[in-house]
């Protein structure tokens, strides 16, 4: 098992370290600088800016600093918002963010699961079918223009919930429901499928034939083994509502991360821009680790590998 | 001999979408105490359903029992409501797959799967139960009992598992052991293994087994009788010997040329059967094996035969073997 986490890691640090030099490649690579606005700066005025961020120095150099920097927890300054370093701007609103994106992961998880649990067991049943259409319109609906109609009909026509802002448990009902509503769709088909085919399995003919009750057999040999599959769409669930709230923070005014990095790019902010896309990066790889991790915890036959491996 | 098991007349369909299925159409056998029975017969056959239906383990629907009984130490098994039937698996009847690949959970640790079984039907405490299954693992032949417990079944080999599945099946010393083709997913070597195993377990234990097989040499080594099945019926059943050195019907005879026996003489080819099973959607009205039988008569395709008995043991169902086919023909 340490030696699967460790290995993992690893790769982990390596898809880092390419994403980094990546992003900063790409944004030397666009034409033009960060002073280039409507506005004319004076060339002294530019020149002195320059120097200030070190953009003076040959392209190789800079890369160094920035890589020495990020180790250190340094993303820079930020240069829309005067004398801001950008990794505590992320600092201050990764709080909003995280609360809304775990609560929109814990809330796809479970009502997914139960929804595709139900549809396996009630196969080609009302509930079945009536999941099964949801789904279909959850995944083929884009969060963006669900959050828009969830707030034109909930919050302005029936004032049921807060149109924006971010100060209580109601102002997260419907951000959470634009983000979720892909994911549950996803899980709750992933779920049915896996289900079903647990449910024909050979072993599970075993355990009846064992005497165990419904009940027993459903909870001990069927769910577990069903809900794997979720568990490596954790990676990818987390992924869609990272990227999904950049937009939905935007739609209901919530001060999180998404917002900043909108800004930061109308404003052609780098260092924000570059700091975010790290962030972000760095965030999603960890949410594949955890899940690689979890999924060796709950599957025994992972295990195995990595100790073939090493 | 007194009988621990009595299938009688019982027919078995399945609703699908061309019609019914008549899988099962009029089976009747009988299992005494501590006997071995010998089920056969090509692939479907029946045998598998038959063995499920004892066992109560085939959903409906959309499978229907159509009619009949299965007396189970005198009581009717289709009587039976879910929950006596759940006292009933796994502690009177245990069942051993095919596939032992398949059949263990991949995700639960071996000990578990049994202690599962004991702690369900025995009330054993977990303590008790841990015990008793690594004694279990330890008569089926599994070394290291102790560490494999705790092992899980992709840690084990294949003729492991089934020894694994037979420590399940035995846990509670049931009276009756259903065993659905145990080594046909086995290699070779290890196939007799098991069939050792299972015969040492039936002898400590003094276990009736039903054993379905396609393999004449596991019927030869340890069954007492053997049932033929062709199309959903019995169409012949006798001792070992009976069936062995004297067949009656066309099709046991077919089959015994069609299969490897262990008395097989070097360079003695094998004869298949030629043709395909009936539909059992639309299941002849006469004998089922008249479209492949080279000895049918015409009243072959009009009447389903009656069973000639030849010995207290041994009967089998064809018009040429009946009392009245000796005036028809004089010769034969
Ligand atoms: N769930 C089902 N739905 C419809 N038909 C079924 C179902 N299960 C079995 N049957 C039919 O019942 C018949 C008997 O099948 P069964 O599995 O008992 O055969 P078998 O003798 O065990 O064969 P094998 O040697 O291949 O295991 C087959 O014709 C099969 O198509
Ligand atoms: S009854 Fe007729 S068709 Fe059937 S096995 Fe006997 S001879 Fe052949
Ligand atoms: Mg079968």
């Amino acid at each position: 098992m340490v030696r699967y986490i460790a290995n993992k890691l690893f790769y982990t640090l390596i898809s880092l370290f390419i994403l980094i030099s990546a992003t900063f490649f790409l944004m030397k690579a666009i034409p033009g600088d960060p002073f280039m606005s409507e506005k004319k700066v004076p060339e002294e005025i530019r020149q002195r800016l320059m120097e200030q961020y070190g953009l003076d120095k040959p392209v190789f150099q800079q890369y160094i600093k920035y890589l020495g920097d990020i180790v250190q927890g340094d993303l820079g300054i930020s240069m829309k918002k005067i004398n801001q370093e950008v990794s505590d701007i992320i600092g201050q609103t990764f709080s909003a963010s995280l609360k809304l994106g775990l609560v929109a992961i814990v809330v796809s998880v479970i009502i997914g699961v139960v929804l595709g649990l139900l549809a396996a067991l009630y196969h080609r049943k009302i509930i079945d079918n009536i999941t099964m259409v949801l789904a279909v319109l959850g995944i083929a609906v884009p969060s963006f223009v669900l959050a828009s109609l969830l707030q034109y009909v909930f919050a302005s026509k029936l004032h049921w919930l807060p149109t924006m802002g971010f100060k209580g448990p109601l102002y997260y009902v419907l951000p959470v429901a634009a983000l979720s509503a892909q994911p549950i769709a996803f899980i709750a088909r992933l779920t049915r499928s896996s289900m079903l085919e647990v449910l024909h399995a050979d072993y599970i003919k075993t355990a009846k034939a064992k005497g165990l009750s419904w009940f027993a057999i459903l909870t001990r040999h069927v769910v577990r083994n069903g809900i794997m599959p979720v568990v490596t769409y954790m990676g990818p669930m987390t992924a869609n509502i990272v990227t999904g709230s950049v937009v939905i923070e935007q739609i209901f005014g919530i001060g999180g991360i998404g917002k900043q990095f909108v800004q930061a790019i109308t404003s052609r902010d780098y260092p924000m821009i570059m700091g975010i896309t790290i962030f972000y990066g760095a965030l999603l790889m960890i949410a594949r680790l955890v899940t690689d991790v979890a999924y060796g915890l709950i599957d025994p036959r992972i295990k195995l590998n990595a100790r073939k491996e090493g | 001999m007194e009988p621990i098991l009595q299938v009688k007349d019982l027919h078995v369909s399945f609703q699908v979408k061309g019609g019914e299925v008549k899988a099962v159409r009029g089976m009747n056998f009988e299992v005494g105490k501590g006997e071995t029975v010998a089920i056969v017969g090509e692939s479907g056959s029946g045998k598998s359903v038959t063995a499920q239906t004892i066992m109560r383990l085939i959903p409906s629907p959309p499978s229907i029992v159509k009619q009949g009984e299965i007396l189970f130490q005198g009581q009717d098994i289709l009587k039976k409501s879910n929950k006596q039937m759940e006292a009933i698996r796994g502690k009177d009847i245990g069942m051993i797959f095919q596939d032992p690949m398949t059949s263990l959970n991949p995700t639960i640790r071996i000990g578990k799967q049994i202690t599962e079984v004991l702690i369900k039907h025995q009330k054993m405490s977990a303590g008790e139960a841990k015990k008793r299954a690594i004694e279990m693992l330890k008569l089926v032949g599994i070394k290291n009992a102790e560490a494999r417990f705790n092992q899980y079944p992709h840690e084990f080999s294949g003729g492991m598992r089934q020894r694994a599945m037979i420590a399940i099946a035995l846990a509670c010393r049931p009276s009756l052991l259903i065993a659905d083709e145990p080594t046909t997913a086995l290699d070779v070597t290890i196939q007799a293994q098991i069939m050792d195993v299972m015969k040492d377990m039936q002898e400590r234990l003094g276990t009736s087994i039903i054993l379905i097989t396609h393999d004449l040499g596991v019927v030869a080594g340890m069954c007492d009788r053997v049932i033929v099945m062709y199309a959903g019926e019995v169409v012949e059943s006798g001792t070992k010997w009976e069936i062995f050195k004297n067949p009656q019907h066309p099709y046991t005879k077919g089959l015994l040329r069609s299969m490897p026996r262990l008395d097989q003489k070097k360079g003695e080819p094998l004869i298949p059967i030629i043709g395909t099973p009936p539909d059992l959607i639309k299941p002849p009205i006469g004998c089922p094996f008249a479209a492949r039988c080279d000895k049918a008569m015409k009243v072959c395709e009009r009447i389903d035969p009656e069973a000639t008995v030849f010995s207290d043991t041994h009967l089998a169902r064809c018009w040429n073997l009946h009392p009245m086919a000796k005036e028809v023909h004089p010769n034969e």
